[in-house]
């Protein structure tokens, strides 16, 4: 009696263990595909997927698009808080890279890096990125920010705790506590403009078409355009975000 | 035969979950997860808010003359805005609100000063402290045509 119990355990010991040493082999098998999976949620079939197309080698750094941006939105001048900003890059000889933003570029640049030791200077306009998959969505305990059928990401201003969560996690670090309400702001791509048929200001202004906004799923439309006819890139690819700003002309040196 | 510890948890749960479920009920604020983890409602609430950039064509029935000049030269891209400002306030009262009228060098440097990161070929570049420094830009240059 006694040695047939033994054994029982052991096959059942043994069984146990085939399917946890086999789930596991599972799990990793399949793990490495876990991004592809994520990434290829998406982009709905009909309807609107805004987004934006920036040209760099377009962009003159005049800083209009960073003004606009705060009128349009009512953000206050100062603190220095801003929904869209524009940095200059300027690559050194020595191979040195500086970054310059005074003001957000809402007063225009001046040169702070003399000609003969620059390689390669030029200007990024940043905006929220608008992912796919947005890292502050999901981080956000309340369900206060989140991503719009038109695939925008907005700020719900009524319900946000103002926990700062998706400060931290937004790679690209378009988010900030708004000093007039106390809730997180961030660039909502204009939604009250361009859901009556409008441009985003930013893009409105922009003396040099440097930045293009668009409906990507329009096919006629200039965004698309500007995607089938120029090679882009959006900023931070290997985080998977599902970016949906993309640069023409980016410099791997810009983070 | 259940015996009676399983029946007394079970009405424990039973209460703990009925709880949960109206306090569920209670708190979730309305229209949460009509179209998603949010509330439907913050589409709305994003959608009210007033623009404040009309386009060059609210400017073009009243400006006429600017409107001509303005298209006949170089500047002819740059929308009515992006130096005047936002124009709603002086649309929906133009007697009472105006809209600025830039001054003063620097203005003009935010595009025209010289700097590497400039396209060359796109915008025409000066050394603002070098190109006739005793005059104001608008003293040579009509901003709405400039090499007129």
């Amino acid at each position: 009696m006694g040695v047939k119990k033994t054994k029982t355990d052991r096959r059942e010991f043994l069984e146990k263990l085939a399917i946890i040493a086999g789930g596991v082999i599972a799990v990793s098998i399949v793990k490495p595909f876990g991004s592809i999976l994520f990434a290829a949620v998406k982009r709905p079939e009909t309807g609107p997927w805004y987004g934006m197309g920036i040209n760099i080698s377009k962009c003159i750094g005049c800083g209009n698009c960073v003004k606009a941006c705060k009128s349009e939105n009512d953000i206050p001048n100062e603190p220095f808080f801003f929904r869209t900003w524009v940095e200059q890059y300027t690559i050194k000889n020595d191979e040195t890279v500086v970054v310059e933003s005074p003001n957000g570029g809402m007063d225009g640049f001046s040169q702070s890096v003399p000609d003969e030791e620059i390689f390669r200077s030029f200007f990024v306009p940043k905006l929220c990125n608008q992912c796919a998959h947005s890292p502050c969505v999901q981080v956000c305990p309340v369900g206060a920010t989140f991503e719009s059928p038109e695939g925008v990401v907005l700020v719900d201003s009524k319900y946000c705790l103002g926990c700062r969560y998706c400060i931290q996690a937004c790679p690209y670090g378009t988010r900030f506590i708004n000093p007039v309400t106390n809730v997180v702001d961030k660039c909502t791509l204009c939604y009250h403009r361009i859901m009556n048929g409008q441009s985003t200001a930013c893009a409105l202004v922009c003396p040099t078409g440097a930045r293009i906004f668009g409906d990507i799923n329009d096919e006629e439309g200039e965004l698309h355009a500007f995607l089938k006819e120029n090679i882009t890139h959006v900023l931070k690819a290997h985080l998977n975000t599902g970016s949906k700003v993309y640069y023409k002309d980016l410099s791997p040196n810009v983070h | 035969m259940i015996p009676p510890q399983i029946t007394r948890l079970s009405i424990v749960f039973a209460i703990i979950i009925g709880v949960f479920l109206v306090l569920r009920l209670i708190l979730t604020p309305v229209s949460f997860g009509e179209k998603g983890h949010y509330r439907a409602l913050a589409l709305i609430d994003n959608m009210d808010h007033e623009m404040h950039y009309m386009g060059n064509e609210s400017c073009q029935n009243c400006h006429e003359l600017e409107t001509e000049m303005h298209a006949s030269d170089l500047h002819s891209d740059l929308p009515c805005e992006g130096c005047h400002g936002p124009a709603y306030l002086h649309n929906s009262k133009p007697d009472s609100f105006h809209l600025v009228k830039p001054e003063g060098r620097q203005f003009c440097a935010k595009c025209h000063e010289q700097n590497a990161a400039r396209p060359g070929d796109l915008i025409n570049q000066k050394i603002i402290a070098e190109h006739n420094p005793e005059y104001q830009c608008i003293e040579c240059h009509n901003p709405h045509k400039p090499w007129e």
